[in-house]
């Protein structure tokens, strides 16, 4: 394929060339003509040796990652690999048009929560047969949580580049003045602390601050609570059952007591100045804020704040929820080989602790949390201890979209447009819709 | 048909056949194809295995016409055009008057000037005002500060991201319908203005009785072209607001875009796009007829 790629190539050149030939001088043409019967030949000469592996990552992490390629290159001398940095925004639009028009890297990064789109598209590879030669330990050195989202009925499609999790970043001062020494693990508890949090810093302000469009919390909690979201092998939503209803009361219940302030993201765009100025004690956020906050608090703030692990319902750590990225071949790719070895090259603890240096994303693999500059963070531990306990959402291609109507519901819920029962029915309403391709798909005994 | 005849219509033929070829195959095969999508549920699962696309009948359309998303879509995008399409015309009528007056100078470099913004990429030009649009640091808010005006969170407070929206969308687009007025204008003989002055009439009565009654087709063109492209809105929120905040600016082929490319439903988002074409299509013969109405 590549051999006929490079012939295309070279005739469209050969066409372009007679084109321009046919305006100039004879003595000139004959000229041209001759160099351009000479680079033709060299065209055949053996000097293409080099496979071009093409990479396409996102944001940041495709800027960063330039930096560990020379590493790789040195040594593999067959193989260059060319980065596409893709913006986070238009990532999953242009792998998927890039998907339907054969156009594919040859290995990409993917938002874990994508894999059963792209395995459903039949777009990535399995891993399985490769790594089988891999060492026994390596596998078992991910988090398990977040391997887990990688895994699709008994298959690893991709895996895991870095992680993610959400849990809670908080001002110690405050707490302590409210007379609590630790953030409490039980939701009571938890509940018991805010409302003491709140009490102390008058009406203006607030004990939590959570983003009333965003899925995540309420579906954190239900899973806390044992609800299973859908039903019946992901067929129906499940969102009227006993569970989820508790935990979505409870998480309405943060608003309607004052503990939250009703707004949206593109309402906290001062997050940082009002988490100094004591606005609010806690949020709710992942491992980007560790360098946020660093960076960006006050100095007179920096040494009272700390983050937690979540709460759980009864007694043990919450559960959170498998975020982050991670690293899949492309199944139509005739590079595939050469992919995998920069996939395992990535995957190496060494470069994933490197790669924490460079861009502040946490490794997936645990052994590379003993790099100094991870273990001396006091801010990434609970965030290793939160990674143990971590949970996917349901591993279905329309997930996304049932998590964004789950915010819109939940919104309208907070907003007191409908009632919490009204907004849990019309959410298993449109899931129920969102999920009839896959019924039909399953009732045909087809793969979904 | 004589001979003569069926010879140039044959070679006629043979001379239209390369173009009539390209546009059928670029533009009349993607349209069939598209409606014919849109009568099926092409989703991931079809994109990946074709044994996963069932033929639907109009379920699509069902389903649009009673999605609430979609009428909120079409509010929005009514609301874009018809504030922003007769605003659009008559700052580009005004501009076009002012630039042809006889007393203006420099009228070569104005019409340039009001141009440019049509040709600049719609993405730079976002850019640009949304820092003009910003709540804190923004120049808008600060002329208002200067008149003691509170500050508007211009893109992010729902009812105003929409005026905030066509206030742009007007200041880029009106250079284009100026220079088909300067035309329009142009072809006016002077000779009607020259009578109407010796018969008395005022500037307002020649703008009245001449100028606007000889402008219709100008008109007409104008107000077709511009209705057309404002239902299609699409460039200005997906850059500027996202369809947001609280699904304020989104406009209908917003709504098929992410039908289509966020959610990969295809079928429903080709039976979006048809039902636009539909209205659109009724926009375009209603104003036809409004026309013929008037000019008997």
């Amino acid at each position: 394929m590549g051999a006929l790629e490079s012939d295309f190539k070279a005739l469209t050149r050969a066409a372009a060339i007679v084109v321009t030939l046919s305006h100039m001088s004879p003595p000139i043409r004959l000229l041209f003509a001759t160099l351009f019967i000479l680079g033709l030949s060299n065209c055949g000469a053996p000097a293409n040796q080099t496979v071009m592996v093409e990479f396409w990552a996102m944001g940041q992490e495709g800027e960063q990652v330039k930096a560990l390629l020379p590493e790789f290159e040195r040594r593999h001398p067959g193989l260059r690999v060319r980065v596409q940095q893709i913006p986070w925004s238009a990532a999953h639009e242009k792998l998927l048009t890039a998907y339907a028009g054969d156009a594919m890297p040859d290995l990409f990064q993917l938002g874990n929560t994508w894999i059963p789109e792209f395995v459903a598209l039949r777009a990535v590879e399995p891993l399985d047969s490769r790594l089988q030669a891999w060492p026994a330990d390596a596998l078992a050195d991910y988090f398990p949580g977040i391997l887990a989202t990688n895994r699709l009925n008994g298959r690893t499609y991709a895996l895991p580049w870095y992680v993610d999790t959400r849990l809670l970043f908080y001002r110690t001062d405050l707490l302590t003045a409210a007379g609590f020494a630790e953030l409490p693990t039980t939701w009571e508890e938890w509940v018991r602390a805010m409302t003491r949090l709140k009490a102390q810093v008058g009406s203006e302000r607030h004990a939590i601050l959570l983003s009333i469009n965003e899925w995540q919390l309420p579906v954190i909690l239900a899973l806390q609570r044992g609800a299973t979201l859908l039903r019946d092998q992901d067929r129906y939503g499940n969102f009227r059952e006993p569970r989820f209803r508790e935990a979505f009361l409870f998480y309405l219940g943060l608003f309607e007591q004052g503990l939250a302030p009703p707004v949206g993201n593109t309402q906290m765009a001062n997050l940082y100045q009002e988490f100094a100025n004591g606005a609010f004690a806690i949020c709710v956020s992942g491992p980007w804020n560790i360098g946020e906050f660093g960076r960006r608090l006050p100095a007179a703030v920096q040494p009272y704040w700390n983050t937690a692990p979540l709460p759980g319902f009864d007694a043990g750590l919450g559960l959170s929820l498998a975020g982050g990225a991670s690293l899949a071949l492309s199944r139509t790719s005739p590079r595939r080989e050469a992919a995998w070895r920069l996939l395992k090259f990535l995957a190496e603890p060494e470069q994933q602790a490197r790669f924490y240096q460079l861009t502040g994303d946490l490794p997936a693999r645990q052994s590379a949390w003993a790099d100094p500059a991870l273990a001396d963070n006091r801010y990434a531990q609970a965030f290793r201890r939160q990674l143990q306990q971590v949970r996917a959402t349901p591993a279905i291609p329309e997930w996304e979209r049932i998590a964004n109507k789950l915010a819109y519901h939940a919104e309208r819920a907070i907003r007191r447009q409908v009632s919490a029962d009204e907004a849990l029915a019309a959410l298993d309403q449109d899931v129920d819709r969102i999920l009839e391709k896959r019924r039909w798909l399953l009732s045909r005994g087809l793969q979904p | 048909m004589t001979g003569h005849q069926r010879h140039a219509t044959l070679s006629a033929g043979i001379f239209l056949a390369p173009a009539l070829l390209l546009i059928a195959i670029f533009f009349f095969l993607p349209v069939l194809a598209a409606l014919l999508l849109s009568f099926t549920d092409f989703d991931i699962y079809a994109l990946g295995d074709l044994n996963r696309l069932r033929f639907i009948g109009f379920a699509n359309y069902l389903q649009l016409l009673q999605s609430p998303l979609f009428w909120t879509a079409l509010g929005n995008t009514l609301y874009f055009m018809l504030v922003g399409g007769p605003l659009s015309v008559a700052i580009s009528l005004g501009a076009a008057l002012l630039v042809n007056a006889r007393l203006t100078r420099f009228s070569g470099f104005f019409r340039t000037a009001f141009f440019l913004p049509v040709v600049t990429t719609l993405v730079a030009v976002a850019v640009a005002w949304r820092y003009l649009y910003h709540p804190r640091y923004g120049l808008l808010n600060y002329g208002l500060s200067l008149l003691s005006i509170d500050p508007i969170d211009w893109l992010g407070d729902p009812s105003w991201a929409m005026p905030a929206i066509i206030l742009m969308a007007v200041w880029k687009n009106f250079g284009f319908n100026m220079i088909i007025f300067i035309a329009g204008l142009q072809n006016i003989p002077p000779q009607f203005y020259e009578a109407a002055r010796i018969d008395g009439a005022n500037a307002w009565r020649r703008f009245r009785h001449i100028t606007l009654p000889l402008l219709g087709p100008t008109f007409l063109f104008v107000a077709l072209m511009t209705m057309i492209g404002y239902f299609q809105v699409f460039a200005e929120p997906y850059v500027m607001t996202e369809g947001g905040p609280a699904n304020r600016t989104l406009s209908v082929v917003l709504l098929m875009y992410e039908e289509g490319f966020r959610w990969w439903n295809m079928g429903y988002a080709s039976a979006a796009a048809f039902v636009l074409f539909v209205l659109i299509l009724a926009g375009t013969v209603l104003q036809l007829q409004l026309r013929r109405w008037k000019s008997p």
